[in-house]
């Protein structure tokens, strides 16, 4: 028989083996529901296993004299010189947003063309271009 | 010139290291009680070279002297004074020289300061320390070189980003670097106590004061970088679950556990073992964070510093440094047997381990996640603060409970009956949660738990004082305060968070707007040159329903030259009770300012709260002996 000692121990070695598998579960299911996909406004067009219920970030160029103000929202369009996405977004821009410059907007999509972002990620660097938003064009340049 | 003298100087304590090692593998096979002198002569030239070299490249700062690349590129001359010198650490060849800078610094303070140590382990300590050492030296001469010259000699300076010319990030890098950089000595010692055999409670009275110090410039350095994030970078918020602040986070947790369980390794002569693997965690930890970072691997809105070249560099570096360290914990490691009572001081210190482990990997894994599925699915992701806020809120709940209740517990076994007191703080801490969300409004039913947790700890720790003072003892205070901190943090974080008022709009000049019982009128636009920049300052003014003036705010847009950089000055007007938030920026110079205005109740406490954390430290640090 096993003495009280060795059953402890057994007992307290299944407690935490359960304890961090729960942990572990717990863990990744939260990092699936919470990731946000990083996609280009042509991966947008193409791809059809989108969810337009899930935030995801979408990045590109400011299209040149596409910015529009009023006094609820800021509305723009993100280019990758392939195809382009609408943007629409109600909040303070960083210092760096400006025309035919990197930007990436996190929040919804609307449908293919139109975004609502809730946010708009600042870089303070002035030679900064989000390293995605590099790929993208260094793809389209080819 | 200032290039030659320096990288001169850094070849100097390059051989040095080398001849201290030497002369320290000679030694260990003297038996004589006491060090050579010679090595003590050696590391004295060590640390007085390092810093030399260090001076030279602020001369070069401060001179504005544009023959050095590093100054070309990081500096100006019309940039203020305080901010030329800040400009030394503010890149990344600068910082590296600070990092070396501190390891020679702590492999010297150790040496002279461990004279009741075992000789065999003192030595072997400095081996490995100066063993690090090299690994950077040769990453600065060859990767990284602060004293590369240029030819021909420019005659301006390309300047340093204007939101790093701020007070508070200009003593934030060497803060953190004295905590991150402060854990390379007790990770030779635990690789030096391995190999020496010098281990228990020797070992751990050895490193305390080291593991102390750096647990308190870490946590002040990461409180400073948060405060700067509050006030420059005019999103209202403090904590970003950013990788670079994850960066920070992870030697932060192993440390914070380090700090616990060598109480137990002092104390109670076990958890040997498990001591040595967090000393080594915690220095692998802060070197690989700073290094994700650093090489651009791990991308974030506010890196400063990097290059992908880097990478290899460190990765190699970073593998030849885990690697030795596990062959050596496996090789030395024996079986330790523990025997702990459940009600005793030592398991709780354990559940805060485990707690501290869990946060760590938590972090851990949000930070990594997207790099593996990068480098697997080619997928582009990012792990956004929620993934953080729903793993790690709900476990401050027993966390901040088991604070308040853990240190009551006297060691082996405690007998002590606080069942009653518990129950009692408990129900206090319910009611007066319940006159919160009766007075202010309803929150979430975890929001509810973790107000009630934290207030429960504060009453905890405010017996605490009350009892400290009546028996005048002073070893519980650090200890008291740090753990109060932490509860008013946690509390006034919540009332922060669930009672901020926040709103974004886009308002013309001389246009009014409406928010709650406010009423802001951006009544004007005002230009004023400054010596290095622009400014192009709001004038608005906020009223309360009944029209009575409230306060002025005067956000700034400015524009700054050198480098020519757009920067937003929010406009803070901080009171007991909250802050006033306002930011303004512009698009595409259209009339419309776009405007985000907050109150943020209780920031201030946020801040004093944080600190008291870090006080605690700091007063542990001036005990006695006798005393800790």
């Amino acid at each position: 028989m096993l003495t009280k000692k060795v059953k402890n121990r057994i007992l307290f070695l299944i407690f935490v083996f359960s304890l961090s598998v729960v942990a572990v579960i717990f863990i990744v299911k939260s990092l699936n529901k919470n990731v946000l996909y990083f996609l280009s406004p042509t991966e947008i067009n193409q791809r059809e296993d989108i969810q337009f219920d899930k935030a995801m970030r979408v990045g590109g160029m400011v299209k040149k004299g596409s910015i529009i103000i009023n006094k609820k929202n800021i509305q723009f369009i993100v280019t990758d010189f392939e195809n382009e996405i609408l943007i629409n977004y109600s909040g303070t821009v960083p210092n760096l947003f400006e025309e035919e410059k990197g930007v990436v907007a996190e929040g919804k999509l609307r449908d293919k063309n139109f975004f609502i972002a809730d946010r708009i990620l600042a870089k303070h660097d002035e030679n900064y271009m989000p390293p995605e938003i590099k790929e993208i064009i260094k793809k389209n340049a080819k | 010139m200032l290039s030659n003298i320096g990288i001169c100087l850094i070849i100097l304590v390059l051989i040095l290291s080398f001849l201290i090692i030497y002369t320290a593998s000679i030694d260990l096979k003297i038996s004589r009680e006491a060090i050579k002198k010679n090595i003590y002569k050696l590391s004295l030239f060590q640390i007085t070279f390092t810093i030399l070299s260090f001076f030279t490249l602020i001369i070069g700062f401060i001179n504005s002297d544009f023959s050095l690349i590093n100054v070309y590129e990081n500096s100006h001359t019309t940039k203020p004074f305080f901010y030329k010198i800040a400009g030394t650490w503010g890149n990344h060849e600068g910082s590296l020289l600070l990092w070396i800078n501190i390891l020679v610094l702590f492999s010297y303070l150790f040496l002279v300061f461990s004279h009741t140590h075992d000789k065999k382990f003192r030595l072997y300590t400095l081996i490995f320390q100066n063993i690090l050492i090299l690994g950077f030296l040769f990453f600065l001469l060859f990767n990284s070189n602060p004293f590369n010259s240029i030819y021909p000699i420019p005659l301006e300076g390309l300047g340093l980003n204007p939101i790093l010319q701020d007070p508070a990030l200009a003593i934030h890098p060497p803060l953190l670097y004295v905590g991150f950089v402060g854990c390379s000595i007790y990770f030779s010692a635990a690789m030096a106590s391995l190999l020496s055999g010098y281990g228990g409670k020797s070992f751990a009275q050895s490193i305390k004061t080291w593991v102390k110090i750096s647990w308190c410039f870490q946590t002040l350095g990461i409180i400073v970088g948060s405060i700067w994030a509050y006030y420059e970078l005019g999103w209202g918020g403090f904590w970003f679950w950013d990788p670079v602040e994850n960066a920070s986070l992870l030697p932060w947790f192993a440390i914070t556990a380090l700090m616990h369980s060598l109480i137990v390794l002092e104390k109670r002569n076990t958890l040997y073992y498990w001591v040595i693997i967090l000393c080594l965690s915690t220095f692998t930890l802060s070197v690989t964070g700073t290094f994700l970072v650093r090489s651009g691997i791990l991308n974030s809105v506010h890196t400063f510093a990097s290059d992908p070249s880097r990478g290899v560099y460190i990765l190699i570096f970073l593998s030849l440094m885990i690697f030795s360290a596990l062959t050596i914990f496996f090789l030395k490691h024996k079986k330790e047997t523990y025997n702990f009572n459940l009600k005793s001081r030592e398991t709780f210190i354990l559940a805060n381990n485990w707690f501290m482990a869990f946060f760590l990997i938590t972090v851990l894994i949000g930070m990594l996640y997207p790099i593996f599925l990068d480098v697997l699915t080619n997928e582009k992701i990012s792990v956004g603060p929620p993934f953080f806020n729903i793993v790690i809120i709900p476990l401050v709940v027993p966390f901040l409970a088991l604070m308040a209740i853990g240190p009551k517990f006297g060691w082996i076994k405690s007998q002590k009956k606080i069942f009653n007191k518990i129950l009692l703080l408990t129900l206090g801490a319910i009611v007066i949660n319940l006159l919160i969300v009766y007075f202010f409004g309803k929150y979430s039913l975890l929001s509810n738990f973790i107000f009630i947790a934290a207030i429960f700890l504060i009453l905890y720790s405010f017996l605490d004082i009350k009892k400290l003072i009546n028996n005048k003892n002073k070893t519980e205070l650090p200890r008291v305060i740090s753990h109060l901190g932490f509860g008013l943090l946690v509390f006034f974080i919540g009332i922060n968070h669930q009672f901020s008022l926040e709103e974004d709009f886009n308002l013309k000049v001389g246009e009014i707007k409406k928010i709650n019982n406010y009423k802001i009128n951006f009544e004007e636009i005002k230009i004023k040159e400054s010596k290095n920049y622009k400014a192009i300052i709001g004038n608005f003014k906020l009223t309360n329903v009944e029209g009575n003036l409230v306060q002025y705010l005067n956000p700034e847009i400015r524009i700054y030259s050198n480098p020519e950089t757009l920067t937003y000055e929010a406009a803070i007007k901080t009171k007991i009770t909250s802050d006033l938030y306002l930011t303004m920026s512009n698009v595409s110079r259209s009339d419309y300012y776009n405007i985000k205005f907050q109150k943020k109740p209780f920031m201030i406490w946020i801040w004093i709260s944080a600190l008291m954390i870090t006080l605690g430290g700091f007063i542990r640090l001036t005990l006695k002996k006798n005393e800790d």
